[in-house]
């Protein structure tokens, strides 16, 4: 149970609203179709503009405590241009799990989820303007957005702590503005604010309420700040605080990224080192494409209330230690040991994924 | 007198390895860009061509590519051309890259 626990908890990183094949069946058909249409619609699309199909398909195994979950995944990204400044995009993930049965029963349970992770429509109005309309990732802190896809991750599930802030859901049904205020070669500005409406429609299951996110970025440093906060709007008015540091020294293979976020339940942080072997023989060398991540967490309960988004409800330390492989042809073997330390028990944690990354033109063209 | 000269000696000795790896220094190569930058190659079709075109020096499209992209993904082995128009304007919204980002980027994936 703990494992599939854990998977499950994996999922919640990826931060979509998981729903049955019934339901898949029934009620994903809609957005599907109009997705479909959309994409004949574009099909006179310029040369450089022919929506892309990307994404990735892993195969992922979990085991805690000596139970083994396992998962293999698909995630498939759909991206369709409309003209110079309409952009429909779509992410979605579909995957089955066995896990060990309970109370001492041989054998494996299996289940199948299949569900949306945001579909939106953005509009570029201006150079530093774009108005984003539908299901969206939630702009706070820097893991939801940018982190999530199994193809991009470092670990196969994601910390703890990032899920504060993202009230549950990690997705908002509303719009969103967002865009780049400044550019500049010595530094640059983004920001991005939302306003969710409540949405109990099980495909986009959101919470009502309001944020943004400001990031200043130092190219020549690589060094980026970034400041969220949001604002849950129903039951127990709630404030989110988060921010975020990244550092990538130029020229060394090292990344280092980080997030603090606080809410009014809990707190947490994440620090996560990646360093690629490159400097062995150059990063497609069969050293230089190892990839050593380690991964520091930690989570504080500040009252007795739950927000139901994950973060336990005891005091937790979690490290993780990986050891990524870069295969050719966007190819990652993700290994990793984490200890977990919490009042209610300490647990080992060991997993194994492999993911291949698609990027293709959705279809055939001259 | 032995004693007296040991420091001498070791002077000598040590201004020898000194200037030897002053001399050793200068007449070595430049070591070869390493790191993420060494890698940061146009990931589109025509990424051999534009990796001669762009090797006299840094393009715009190329610095944008390497101090931009690196941060979240590493870089994919290729992609069709056609798709290069999309692919940026779906990271000029998910990673809020600017216009000006946008069209080097562009340039520099179709050279």
């Amino acid at each position: 149970m703990t494992a599939l626990t854990i998977g499950i908890d994996s999922l919640t990183t990826m931060q979509h609203e998981i729903v049955s094949l019934e339901f898949f069946k029934v009620r994903l058909f809609q957005p599907l179709a109009l997705v479909l249409t959309m994409l004949y619609a574009v099909s006179h699309s310029v040369a450089q503009d022919t929506p892309l199909l990307s994404g990735g398909v892993g195969f992922f195994t979990n085991t805690t405590d000596g139970k083994s979950t396992f998962m293999p995944i698909i995630e498939p990204l759909l991206a369709a241009p409309i003209g110079q400044r309409f952009l429909i995009e779509s992410r979605a993930a579909l995957l089955e799990t066995w896990a060990p049965k309970d109370n001492g029963q041989s054998g494996y349970d299996h289940t199948h989820f299949i569900g949306l992770t945001y579909l939106e429509g953005d509009y570029l109005a201006s150079r530093h303007f774009t108005l984003v309309g539908g299901s969206f990732l939630l702009p706070f802190g820097s893991y939801n957005e940018r982190l999530s896809p199994i193809w991009i991750s470092n670990f196969q599930d994601g910390p703890s702590a990032s899920n504060i802030g993202l009230m549950s859901t990690g997705t908002g049904v509303g719009g969103m503005v967002r865009g780049s205020a400044l550019s500049r070669p010595k530094y640059s500005i983004d920001y991005a604010a939302y306003f969710s409406a409540l949405s109990s429609n099980s495909q986009f299951t959101a919470k009502r309420s309001a944020g943004g996110r400001v990031d200043l970025y130092l190219p020549e440093k690589r060094l980026e700040i970034g400041f969220s906060y949001s604002r849950l709007l129903q039951d127990v008015d709630e404030n989110f605080f988060g921010t975020h540091v990244w550092w990538e020294p130029k020229d060394t293979g090292l990344r280092i990224r980080s997030e603090f976020n606080r809410g009014q339940h809990a707190q947490g942080y994440w620090i996560e080192a990646d360093y690629r072997l490159q400097r062995f023989g150059g990063p497609e060398s069969w050293i230089g494409r190892f990839e050593p991540v380690f991964r520091m967490q930690q989570t504080f309960h500040l009252d007795n209330s739950t927000n139901g988004d994950g973060v336990s409800l005891v005091n937790t330390q979690r490290a993780d230690f990986g050891l990524d492989y870069n295969l050719p042809h966007n190819t990652r073997i993700l290994t990793s040991y984490s200890r977990q330390f919490s009042s209610t028990g300490d647990h080992n944690i060991w997993e194994t994924g492999i993911v291949y990354r698609f990027l293709f033109p959705a279809w055939k063209g001259k | 007198m032995i004693m007296s000269s040991k420091p001498l000696l070791l002077a000598r000795a040590l201004a020898l390895v000194v200037l030897a790896s002053t001399a050793t220094l200068r007449g070595s190569p430049q070591p070869a860009p390493q790191g993420k930058a060494a890698a940061q190659q146009p990931p589109a079709n025509k990424s051999a061509a534009a990796a001669e075109n762009s090797e006299p020096r840094q393009g715009e499209g190329e610095r944008i590519f390497a101090q931009n992209c690196s941060r979240c993904h590493n870089s994919p082995d290729g992609f069709s051309s056609r798709i290069s128009g999309t692919v940026l304007r779906h990271m000029r919204v998910r990673a809020s890259l600017s216009k000006h980002d946008e069209e080097e980027l562009l340039r520099f994936f179709n050279p």
